[in-house]
């Protein structure tokens, strides 16, 4: 079952999408075996969204990502857990790692534009009693993203027919 | 003008594999789609690709000796004691060859004698016969069975056998039906190479490739080890074609026939690509692991979706190729595969192009992306239609 699990989840990772009659013929399992699993996947927290991958350049709307190196003084009792929770729940940072090396929290955060960003950081983060500094950096362009390479080539550079 | 052309090259017929390669370049249509390669989809793995960038910034572009980088040699030696429990030789039962391919030319000018007969089971990859036939040998086709999954059985190679038979030539996992011998058919066919002292060459390009449980040679069968060349390369397993890398290993007195013939012929193998192979080989088993299981899916995918259009097709077990009869539409191969290349605008190629007794079968390859399939099935079905 583990095996199956994988399969779906290594295949679901790149095209959540797909239709589970499909899934189920290339996995050699039955689509009920399929969507099963996906249930208790979802169940279990294992599988916490479908979401899309989006090349926001190519769209009329304007983004701006930044990553933000924050060092901050761990709690007593709640460690960096605390922190971390003041500032996932802004609706503006899509994601929040703890670190190890020379800072403690990466951020990466959305805005409209850099204002957007700077305000944010400048009025809402620094301001935050535990965080001690921060340093920002600007996305200035997306080559890959959660292993899609943004510009890749599509062209079959083999031969059309060989034996 | 006298006769400029050598007899024997000019008595060899062309691979009909050409003949459709012509067709398809020469209707020039961007729309033309193809199930029609034996080369993998994917890139070279990045970390070997990086790995024969970084021989070159070293400035390693000299010749290596003539069986090749002995780092390469023993890394391969290592491979077979951990995949297939074979020991070999680096020094003196390996050669590294320009492909599987050259493998198989020296491999017979090594061992056949003007009049030898050598046994090959068609429907097989297109260069066999006509390399034995370079060499003077008499080729002696079996044709393999659909009824048998196009396996090799004791009772067909016993039927072949003569006083004059010399080398069996094993290519499974199989080009162009997907075909695979189990353990228990290679110990029946040992039996009777063994009973007849015949020697084998082995193609165990599609080693790594197989779906039901890992592949085993006929190497490993009791007492066939010291009678059998084993054929191995990078291009399938590590989708690395275009670096044109194989390898041979084998008895030291035939290894050491061919490295004669392969240090007059070629000198050695390119060194860029030898680099990334020992690469390749220590870390690249995940890779391998990675698109085999991208190609059993695939397998599944195609396999059922023939069954659902009603074109009868056994369950290949390894290689990415299926094989489906088109038997019940009375036409050709030829004349099924040119249709559907003018009609539909799909290229696949006729059985026949691997020997006579593909008649009645079509070579799909999946070494393309389940988009590229699905968009090429829904074509075979819109041909199937009209029929």
């Amino acid at each position: 079952m583990d095996n199956i699990r994988g399969a779906i989840l290594t295949t679901i990772e790149k095209n959540s999408r797909i239709d589970l009659n499909e899934l189920a013929i290339r996995l050699g399992v039955t689509e009920v075996e399929v969507a099963n699993a996906l249930e208790d996947m979802e169940k279990e927290g294992i599988i916490c969204g479908y979401h899309t991958m989006i090349d926001w350049d190519k769209t009329s709307i304007d983004k701006v990502s930044a990553l933000i190196e924050v060092r901050v003084t761990p709690q007593r009792e709640e460690g960096f857990d605390r922190i971390a929770e003041r500032i996932y729940n802004y609706p503006e940072v899509t994601s929040v790692y703890l670190i190890s090396g020379g800072y403690d929290l990466l951020v990466s955060l959305e805005g409209k534009s850099l204002k957007e960003v700077a305000q944010f950081v400048s009025e809402k983060l620094s301001t935050l009693d535990t965080v001690i500094s921060t340093a920002t950096h600007f996305i200035l362009k997306r080559y890959k993203d959660h292993g899609t390479i943004m510009n890749t080539r599509t062209e079959d550079g083999r031969e059309k027919v060989s034996p | 003008m006298r006769n400029q052309l050598s007899d024997t090259i000019v008595n060899i017929k062309p691979s009909g594999i050409r003949k459709f390669f012509d067709i398809v370049t020469e209707m020039n249509d961007p729309d033309v789609i193809s199930l029609g390669v034996g080369e993998p989809d994917f890139d070279t793995p990045w970390h070997i690709r990086d790995e024969g960038i970084y021989s070159l910034e070293k400035g390693r572009t000299f010749y290596t000796s003539n069986s090749g980088l002995i780092e390469l040699r023993t890394e391969i030696c290592n491979y077979l004691k951990r995949r297939f429990d074979l020991q070999y030789d680096p020094r003196k039962q390996t050669l590294i060859t320009v492909g599987g391919s050259e493998a198989i030319d020296i491999g017979l000018r090594a061992l056949i004698n003007p009049g030898d007969e050598v046994i090959i089971p068609q429907p097989c990859y297109v260069s066999y016969e006509p390399c034995a036939l370079l060499t003077g040998a008499k080729p002696v086709i079996v044709n393999l069975k659909a009824e048998n999954e196009f396996r090799l059985t004791a009772g067909e190679l016993e039927e072949a056998i003569t006083p004059k038979t010399k080398l069996v030539i094993l290519p499974f996992p199989n080009n162009p039906t997907g075909a695979i011998m189990e353990r228990k058919d290679l110990e029946a066919i040992a039996k009777v190479i063994i009973e007849h002292d015949l020697i084998v060459m082995s193609d165990e390009i599609y080693a790594e490739l197989t779906y039901k449980d890992k592949h085993v040679s006929i190497a490993q069968i009791p007492g066939m080890q010291e009678r059998t060349l084993l054929i191995n390369g990078f291009s399938k397993a590590y989708a690395m074609t275009g670096w044109r890398l194989g390898y041979v290993c084998g008895p030291a007195a035939i290894i050491e026939q061919m490295t004669k013939i392969h240090q007059f012929a070629i000198m050695c193998a390119p060194t860029t690509s030898q680099y990334a192979a020992v690469e390749a080989l220590k870390n690249g088993d995940k890779d391998v692991e990675e698109m085999r299981r991208a190609y059993d899916q695939r397998r599944r995918y195609l396999v059922h979706e023939f069954r659902e259009i009603g074109m009868d097709c056994f369950e290949p077990f390894g290689a990415f190729y299926v094989f489906p009869s088109i038997q019940r539409f009375g036409m050709t191969s030829d004349e099924f595969a040119t249709r559907l290349l003018r009609e539909q605008k799909l290229a696949v190629v006729p059985g026949t192009a691997f020997g006579d007794c593909g008649e009645g079968f079509l070579r799909i390859s999946y070494a393309y992306s389940i988009e590229s399939l699905k968009k090429a099935m829904s074509r075979i079905r819109e041909f199937v239609k009209t029929l």
